[in-house]
């Protein structure tokens, strides 16, 4: 992995997050935006959340034990927390400590 | 006439730090999970500083963290946080009014507009009887402390990283499901406030057609691709 390489990514990502934060305030000006880039901006978090989520579970193998038993049961228990008491790091550590368990005991 | 400035702009300060202490608690952890991840991948230590500095993007340095990992293409990155950070692009739409009087800090603002940020800046406002450049005080503190807990919580990350390396027996495996947590802890967040199906659906459809036809390497990028083009043939049924 050479730091060319890494440097060079990381202005790429850098640059195209700093042209997405400025694109409103270059383009529209006071003006509002155009209405298809607002309809296809209002649902992209949702569908861009549960690929997110589906792409983590992408390499599970659920034809052998443990049948990917530690990474759907300590999503659910991850979505259940939140769901209930809606503190993001109780979740996530929640989650984290169930599966380091899991992926050692079973 | 120095002097009342400089008490002024304090009083905007101590307004942005009591602001900001629910995302110093959620960006230190949060960046020093970020930290730790980054280094436990095998990554060199000093690139964790360096992308929350000039990337400053949670998710997308998350994200980041696998690809860089695995040697993924430049271009694919680069289209990966377009798709990821889209949603910035119309952050700033709520902000023209308030950024336009704010000469000298506003490329830094605008660079600094992270989910939080947005949050905090658009919710909130200076103190009362702020004028213009206490109110553009106001804003850049906000920015600024929130970056400083960010790259705070990177630092100590990384060198927990680094530290954890030396200490024999120190087993992490699992420690990145955090990540996998984030983003159902996000997905949560965003069930609640978009109640209607047709995202998800259309998200999992285009995920299943992408592993299916592409495999688990290309899923990412094609499913966000063939997401937008579902998202736009419901223009008819969607508000």
């Amino acid at each position: 992995m050479s730091s060319a390489y890494l440097v060079g990514a990381v202005v790429a990502m850098a640059a195209v997050t700093y042209f997405l934060r400025a694109l409103p305030f270059l383009f529209f000006g006071r003006r509002e935006p155009p209405a298809l880039v607002a309809y296809v901006a209002r649902y992209l978090p949702p569908v861009i959340m549960t690929i997110l989520v589906l792409n983590s579970f992408k390499g599970l193998k659920l034809d052998r034990a443990p049948w990917g038993l530690p990474e759907l049961a300590s999503a659910a228990l991850v979505a259940a927390l939140h769901a209930w008491k809606r503190n993001a790091l109780v979740s996530i550590i929640g989650g984290t400590a169930l599966y380091m368990a899991l992926i050692r005991l079973l | 006439m120095e002097r009342e400035s400089i008490r002024s702009n304090g009083r905007s300060w101590a307004a942005a730090l009591k602001a900001t202490v629910p995302v110093l608690l959620g960006y230190t952890t949060l960046g020093a999970a970020f930290g730790l991840l980054l280094v436990n991948a095998g990554l060199p230590f000093w690139l964790a500083p360096l992308m929350s500095l000039v990337l400053y993007a949670g998710a997308a340095q998350f994200m980041a963290i696998g690809l860089l990992a695995s040697g993924a293409g430049v271009l694919e990155m680069a289209l990966l946080v377009l798709a990821l950070n889209a949603r910035h692009a119309v952050y700033g739409l709520s902000l023209l009014g308030r950024f336009e009087p704010c000469k000298r800090w506003r490329p830094y603002l605008v660079f600094g507009l992270t989910d939080e940020t947005y949050g905090l800046l658009s919710t909130l406002d200076a103190p009362e009887g702020s004028d213009e450049a206490q109110r553009e005080a106001f804003y850049a503190a906000v920015t600024l402390l929130n970056q400083a807990y960010w790259n705070l919580g990177t630092l100590a990350g990384a060198l927990a990283g680094v530290a954890a390396k030396g200490i024999a027996g120190f087993d992490a495996a699992g420690l990145d499901f955090a990540l996998t947590a984030l983003f159902v802890v996000l997905l949560v967040e965003q069930l609640r406030s978009m109640r209607r199906p047709e995202p998800y659906l259309v998200a999992f459809a285009a995920a299943a057609l992408a592993f299916l036809a592409l495999g688990p390497e290309r899923l990412l990028l094609a499913a966000i691709l063939l997401s937008v083009a579902g998202i736009l043939a419901l223009r008819r049924r969607l508000p």
